[in-house]
């Protein structure tokens, strides 16, 4: 067996470059689509991350965004539909040295493979969660998905779906994720951002990801992702800054008993004292979950940026521990003592 | 009174009680003790799915068959010698299960009328004449036992629950077994409760004080040590053997052994024996629902690990679509199917062995897979470790195939030694010259087991179909159909490398019986039986089953009949009639219980007679 730190060393490996994690095959997401933003700032970033190239795996179900590790020259595995996280987990239990990635969308996330979201959320294995929400299913060209607003006229709801979203940042936070983060396809610096901080954080790291569908859900998103209406609709969280707004930053976010409210802050009744200030460190979820209830209410600009980042033991660590503790009190395994157990008897 | 002992053959007890009351811990303790005594043991517990239905009720008798002989014997018996009945439900759903003139010891502080209305009894069956075929041996039980108990200031309840091994003390004085084993036994469960371990050890005394002075036993048996091959035994249940199977694979290729399961009976009990292995590095997962507990497996696998899942039939058909990814992504990777009977929950505390025809095509597309099942409880061990070492060499999941029966059933087993076990050799590639992910070993088709970690050898596998030798994804006609071709080709290469067929008898005659999995010990009693009477019947047991042994063939053609028994309704007799177009007849059950032997000996009788 391999035997390798799970920190990088600095310096020990060698410069990559973006080059290093194209693979040869064409990329055949839709032209304009949100995609390619994301694949290329993930291979921008990942040069950056200290890590040998060997070591990543990116792990996908089905779906558009599920093609992914086929454009990453690193090891893949593509899937089945919904199923990633229970693959990568098990990828990163057996082998916790690894840099394990499940590139996913909003219906193989959260519809098919739902379940397995939600455990591998509270499981907490180091494992990076890139959810690619164009709520739409691409591939099957074009039925609503488990993120589409109520009332979506889609091939399969002609009249308009009936039942209502997930909202992904407040189920990640629900079931316990210690990573959370929102990011978006068309701010290429935040997002690199984003994945940098995924990658650093020690435990399951989920980020949602605005994603233009240009075929079938076309600006989805554009309120929070254009030049001309994104200062207005939406709010970067940072840790320990009041939550500020605005094209020139004269809006803020209090919280009225259990509701945030929007604020101005130059009439003079408001400053940054009465604000919401970040936290995105506190062990106790509310506020972070409170903030995840903002894209419910209109008129409030979506948070994008790291809702929550707590350290908790990772699972692969707390297994590797009892192996370590059942070796230090029964003694390394020993295979013909195993097989001799229990009540023996000798026939001559 | 001067008490006879005489000499038997061999003996078959049931213990039967409400779930819960301990009928399964006595039936253990008996069975230690004849195994340590030299006898040959096989066991079948029967038990209900509830876990405690209401006390008295027919819906929760649990029962502990125990068969113990001087002789090799393959099967716990058709039929019992001695009924222990903890109570009249217990004695309505077994009584038909005792031989004409059998033992029936009953608990009579039992059968006040409200037992007797619960377990159905319009009139008192100690009473009303319904057993004078048998030998009755009334016992006031639970006054005896609180009687002994008195004084050792437990509760009445907790001396109640004592009352197991009062019988059990009455059950070793009439076969003369030796009670060290259950004394030690006792000390070692109940080591921080120092009152049970007494009080138990009283009543195990008392029981047995009991019977040699009462003068309803006349006559207590003995029965001989068998004759065994020489060597050192321990009594194992199957899926404790498949366990050991899995860590010895493990050990023996340096993998580290990871086991995703989601808990289902009769599949748990392996989950729970690996549990305890973490010092040997077992990972075991229990994941949220059998598709992540394969998915864990596949993804192990990828890692370079030994990916192994377990369940029984309704989790594997949750398996399948993963099944397949890993059969198109030709990850090593090993699949437990513990069989109950079905279809759907079915009965899941009763056996069965009508899974196999899911296991051969219960996947979308051409997907063949190599298919093993083990015979009895020990060979569960041999076989598992079997389908592990063709998993890794052949770079295939393999399906693994057991059922209830001799999952929780029991034996002795000749404990191999760690040398003597096959080899199982790893290649893990870091050439990355000429390295293609699909590039195939020429002799076993498998493809290259190059694992993440490895510099220079980063590629992607995945659902989609591959390109031959690249792997990269692949939709040109041509090319899929070649590795359709080539994924068949490499998994019937698997019978190029397993032993030729074992034929029980002559190699040529009138029948041959065929047979596969946990049917092996009635089948080979019933065909020793019959040719011990002169009968031209032999006997071939299969364990390859995908694919089958390339002499099957030749080796039917010199027999003018085959007969293929099997607890489903003619799951390997449709495989063998269209690979052989051989005209095989059944015998078919499917009632939860295992064949008996006079059911298989009275089916050999008709076509040696010619009736049918």
């Amino acid at each position: 067996m391999r035997t390798k730190t799970s920190i990088p060393i600095p310096g020990a490996v060698p410069t990559l470059t973006r080059k290093d994690f194209t693979s040869d095959q064409d990329v055949r997401w839709c032209p304009g689509c949100g995609d390619y933003s994301i694949l290329a700032q993930t291979q921008r970033i990942l040069p950056d991350l200290g890590i040998p190239k060997e070591d990543f795996v990116f792990i996908s179900g089905i779906g558009c965004s599920s093609r992914f590790p086929y454009y990453m020259n690193t090891y893949g595995f593509h899937t089945i539909h919904g199923r990633a996280p229970t693959i990568a987990a098990g990828v990163k239990t057996a082998n916790p040295d690894l840099s394990v990635w499940v590139i996913t969308g909003d219906g193989d996330a959260l519809s098919i493979g739902g379940n397995h979201f939600i455990h591998l959320m509270r499981r907490n294995l180091d494992i990076n969660v890139l959810l690619f929400n164009n709520r739409i299913y691409g591939l099957t060209k074009g039925q609503y998905s488990p993120t589409s607003e109520q009332g979506k006229k889609t091939y399969s709801t002609p009249m308009g779906s009936i039942d209502n979203p997930f909202n992904p940042i407040s189920l990640a936070l629900a079931s316990g994720a210690t990573f959370v983060a929102r990011s978006l396809d068309r701010d290429p610096e935040h997002l690199r951002n984003i994945i940098k901080a995924a990658f650093e954080h020690q435990g399951t790291s989920f980020v949602e990801i605005y994603q233009n569908c240009n075929v079938y859900n076309d600006g989805a998103f554009f309120m929070y992702t254009e030049k001309a209406t994104k200062a207005e609709n939406t709010v970067f969280l940072e840790h320990g800054e009041p939550l500020v707004f605005g094209k020139d930053n004269d809006k803020g976010i209090c919280l009225n008993g259990f509701k945030p409210e929007v604020v101005s802050l130059t009439g003079g009744t408001y400053s940054n004292e009465n604000l919401i200030t970040h936290d995105q460190f506190a062990e106790d979820r509310t506020l972070a979950y409170f903030l995840s209830r903002m894209t419910e209410v209109p008129g409030l600009p979506h948070p994008i940026g790291i809702f929550r980042s707590v350290e908790h033991p990772c699972y692969e660590g707390m297994m590797t521990e009892q192996i370590n503790t059942a070796k230090e009190q029964m003694g390394e395994g020993d295979l013909e003592a195993l097989l001799n157990a229990g009540d023996t008897w000798v026939v001559e | 009174m001067k008490k006879q002992r005489q000499p038997i053959k061999e003996a078959t007890i049931l213990f039967a009680s409400d779930s819960g009351d301990g009928s399964q811990t006595i039936g253990t303790q008996m069975t230690e003790a004849s195994a340590i005594a030299g006898n040959d043991v096989a066991t079948l517990p029967d038990y209900p799915a509830e876990i405690r239905a209401p006390a008295g009720s027919l819906a929760g008798i649990s029962g502990f068959q125990l068969r113990f002989s001087s002789s090799t014997i393959h099967t716990p018996g058709d039929i019992c010698d001695v009924l222990v009945a903890m109570n009249p439900a217990a004695l309505r759903v077994n009584i038909d299960k005792l031989k004409p003139n059998g033992i029936l010891i009953v608990n009579i502080d039992n059968f006040a009328p409200r037992n007797l209305r619960l377990a159905g009894y319009s009139s008192n069956p100690l009473e009303d004449g319904a057993l004078t075929q048998f030998q009755v041996i009334p016992v006031e039980l639970t006054r005896l036992t609180r009687e002994a108990l008195k004084d050792t200031g437990l509760t009445q309840r907790e001396i109640d629950r004592c009352k197991n091994f009062y019988a059990l003390g009455m059950v070793c004085w009439m076969y003369n077994r030796p009670m060290d084993y259950a004394f030690q036994w006792l000390k070692e469960k109940f080591a921080t409760k120092p009152q049970y371990i007494e009080a138990n050890t009283l009543a195990l005394k008392a029981g047995n004080i009991y019977s040699e002075a009462t003068e309803q036993f006349a006559t207590s048996y003995e029965v001989k040590p068998a004759k065994f091959a020489p060597g050192k035994y321990r009594n194992i249940e199957g899926n404790m053997a498949t366990a050991l199977g899995l860590v010895a694979a493990s050990q023996k290729s340096g993998l580290q052994l990871v086991y995703g399961s989601y808990p289902i009976t009769p599949a748990s009990t392996i989950l729970h024996e690996l549990a305890r292995y973490r010092n040997f590095g077992v990972k075991t997962m229990q994941m949220e629902d059998e598709i992540a507990a394969v998915g864990v497996a596949i993804g192990a696998a990828f890692s370079g690990a030994l990916g192994v899942t377990g369940s029984s039939g309704p989790g594997i058909a949750l398996k399948a679509e993963a099944i397949n990814l890993a059969m198109i992504a030709e990850l090593p990777l090993v699949v437990c199917n513990i069989q109950r009977a079905g279809p759907s929950t079915g009965m899941p505390t009763k056996t069965e062995q009508a899974d196999l025809l899911q296991m051969f095509y219960g996947r979308n597309g051409e997907s063949p897979l190599p298919i093993i099942a083990a015979s009895r409880p020990s060979d569960c061990f041999e076989t598992v470790y079997e389908a592990c070492r063709i998993a890794i060499k052949y770079m295939t999941p393999v399906i693994f195939m057991s059922d209830l029966y001799i999952g929780f059933g029991a034996e002795p087993w000749l404990i191999p030694k760690v040398s003597d076990l096959p080899t199982i050799d790893v290649d893990f590639p870091t050439d990355t010259n000429g390295f293609e992910p699909y590039l195939r070993d020429k002799t076993t088709l498998a493809r290259p087991w190059a694992i993440p970690g490895t510099p220079g050898l980063e590629h992607r596998i995945g659902g989609l179909e591959k390109a031959d030798i690249s792997g990269n994804v692949s939709y040109d006609p041509d090319n899929h159909e070649n590795m359709v071709h080539l994924r068949a080709e490499k998994v019937a290469r698997v019978a190029n490398d397993i032993p030729p067929t074992e034929i029980f008898g002559e190699s040529n005659g009138e029948l041959l019986v065929l047979s596969w999995g946990g049917t092996y010990g009635a089948v080979r009693t019933a065909v020793e039986n019959k040719q011990t009477e002169g009968g031209s019947v032999s006997h071939v047991h299969l364990r390859y089953l995908n694919p089958l042994p390339k002499d099957l063939g030749e080796v039917m053609n010199h027999f003018n009949r085959v007969l293929i028994p099997e607890l489903n309704i003619g799951q390997l007799r449709l495989l063998i009639r269209s690979e052989y177009l051989v005209d095989a007849v059944g015998l078919n059950k499917i009632q939860g219980q295992p064949f008996h032997i006079f059911e298989v000996e009275s089916r050999i009788d008709e076509l040696l007679r010619g009736d049918v």
